[in-house]
């Protein structure tokens, strides 16, 4: 793809990215139905003038119903992203800083965590916390920081030995000034970039459980929920199946593509 | 080679004892019991559950004995499933489950090589362009989008497969396909990247000068150290292929392992939760030993490094 090419796509994926935010967080408020209303004329009805995307098995409007999942799958993973950020990004500056013995055991542990399926570790702490949605993001978030935490690591080994890191030594500068000053500012834009990354995963991961029954719980939903109840109504009204899943995999679709081309940016990489 | 091994399985076995006692205590700490029903049940019943599943020891000591039967390969009973014990249903799950995930893997390599491969060779071409618009739509298609999807399309509409359960081998066909598809993706997006970026070493230069045709330019040039980052996705693509397993066998009534984990989870039943933890944390990391073995044997970069390391 020519550069030319690839700024239209980042640009429509760009475009896709703020109208479902600008759709999920505005969208609700000028819609006449809530997500939660039931029009007990219209169960189960298709497509139409009073519902664009029809209504569900208990009469609920599909489309408010899919801009509010939308949006608590949208705060789940950017809340989850956060916190693999602030976990993330430490961890790995500490490791590249650090250096030698500890930077072998935290990166080991890195390793180690990278060899378990996540929705393991989080359907264990569902387990644990009840259906707790808070903590169901905090566990997504302490479990999908470890992409982050390695680039970090990798680009904090790399400022490690420049020279203006020599320069702040032999000032006399404080470890800590050194990290916070010329540190941080250094790969703080890679660190977003990969928590850019790490979003659609979240999100993902949201919906499977969600959908399994072990995430968001009625009366609030998601659009792993949302699939979930139109799985189970498919076969005569494949419309709460397939705008919920259709919203998904756009969502999914620019997120991807945003992250893919940021990070192109940032490694240089503008043939791939 | 033999000291790699050994560290390798060393760091296994670690990692394993820690995921086992983290998954264990993580369980215990949880609010509410396997026996907590909607009706409460007499104390003394309740005693005596709780004695006949040896509930009430100490933690210590009911993780000792965990531990030492886990040893001998046993999971202790179900507590849910009546006279059923873990090892029992994990050798009616367990089968399904690694069915339909190592045909997915298989599947995902299968497409995921050529098209990656093809994509690189012919760089910046409309094909190119295609196959790797290809490639990010796929990446965007989870098994929850495309399971139900198939289900809809293929077995109910065009009646060519069978919808759900585990009658014949064709059941697996559905599921397998899903859950390949966002692999197949990610593995023809790392193997196009890799295949450029070999494609401008300077041994494939050399062959490509002396006048080599494509086909064995690919195969005894480029394949081989562009395979090499591939290799390592397999790893946590197992990982991703378990998560969605559990996904996949929902939406497709198999009997697999996925949907028994799901169940003891939201039941509390201890044993078959950590039944399912050891399953997968096992079959996770001795894929992940293969591939790092594999991946010392056919990378020279990284045998030449640690020999230098031991000398």
């Amino acid at each position: 793809m020519n550069t030319a090419q690839q700024k239209i796509g980042f640009r429509v994926a760009l475009a896709t990215l703020a109208c479902v935010l600008v759709l999920v967080v505005l969208g609700p408020m000028f819609l006449p139905w809530e997500y939660q209303e039931i029009d007990w004329d219209n169960i189960n009805q298709a497509p139409s003038i009073d519902h664009w995307f029809g209504t569900d098995a208990s009469g609920r409007d599909v489309l408010t119903r899919t801009l509010v999942g939308g949006r608590i799958s949208l705060i789940v993973a950017l809340l989850a992203t956060c916190v693999s950020f602030l976990i993330g990004v430490p961890w790995g500056a500490i490791a590249g800083l650090a250096g030698g013995r500890a930077d072998q055991v935290m990166m080991r542990i890195v390793d180690g965590m990278y060899a378990l399926p996540f929705v393991l570790i989080v359907i264990l702490l569902v387990v644990l916390f009840g259906r707790n949605v808070y903590l169901l993001f905090v566990g997504l978030g302490a479990v999908s920081w470890l992409d982050i935490s390695r680039i970090v690591r990798g680009q904090t080994l790399v400022v490690r030995n420049e020279q203006y890191i020599l320069a702040a030594n032999a000032l006399g500068a404080s470890q800590v000034w050194i990290v916070w000053k010329h540190v941080l500012p250094n790969i703080i834009g890679t660190a977003f970039v990969y928590a850019t990354l790490t979003i659609p995963g979240v999100i993902i991961a949201e919906s499977f459980i969600s959908f399994l029954g072990l995430g968001i719980q009625e009366p609030q939903t998601s659009l792993g929920v949302l699939i979930a109840d139109g799985t189970k109504e498919m076969h005569s009204s494949p419309w709460q199946l397939a705008f919920p899943a259709g919203f998904l995999v756009f969502t999914l679709l620019a997120l991807n593509k945003v992250g893919d081309v940021l990070r192109d940016s940032i490694t240089g990489n503008v043939e791939h | 080679m033999a000291r790699f091994v050994f560290k390798r399985i060393a760091f296994m076995l670690i990692t394993f004892w820690v995921v086992i006692s983290v998954a264990f205590f993580l369980l215990r700490l949880a609010p509410g019991g396997p026996f907590d029903g909607d009706r409460r049940m007499p104390p003394e019943v309740e005693e005596n559950l709780l004695k006949a599943y040896n509930l009430d020891d100490p933690l210590p000591i009911q993780y000792g004995r965990y531990v030492w039967n886990l040893v001998r390969f046993d999971l202790g009973p179900s507590l849910k499933h009546h006279d059923f014990t873990v090892n029992e249903l994990i050798a009616a799950g367990l089968p399904v489950s690694l069915s339909v995930g190592a045909l997915a893997l298989v599947i995902a390599l299968v497409l995921g090589i050529p098209i990656g491969c093809a994509a690189a060779f012919r760089h910046n071409s409309w094909l190119d362009n295609c196959l790797s618009s290809t490639t990010t739509f796929g990446l965007a298609l989870p098994p929850i989008v495309t399971g139900p999807l198939f289900v809809l399309l293929f077995a109910v509409t065009l009646r060519w497969l069978p919808a759900g359960g585990m009658d014949a081998a064709t059941s697996l066909i559905l599921p397998s396909i899903a859950l390949a598809i966002p692999h197949a993706a990610a593995t023809a997006k790392l193997m196009r990247g890799s295949c450029i970026d070999t494609l401008r070493q300077n041994h494939v230069l050399t062959a490509r000068s002396k006048g080599l045709n494509s086909l064995r330019l690919a195969i005894h040039h480029v394949l081989p150290s562009a395979m090499i980052p591939v290799l390592s996705f397999l790893g946590p693509a197992a990982a991703t292929v378990i998560a969605g397993s559990l996904v996949i066998e929902e939406v497709f009534s198999l009997p697999g392992l996925g949907r028994y984990f799901v169940q003891g989870a939201l039941n509390r039943d201890y044993t078959l939760v950590m039944g399912g933890v050891v399953v997968y944390a096992a079959l996770i990391l001795m894929l992940n030993f293969v591939v790092d073995t594999l991946y010392f044997r056919f990378d020279p970069r990284i045998r030449s490094q640690s020999q230098a390391q031991a000398t």
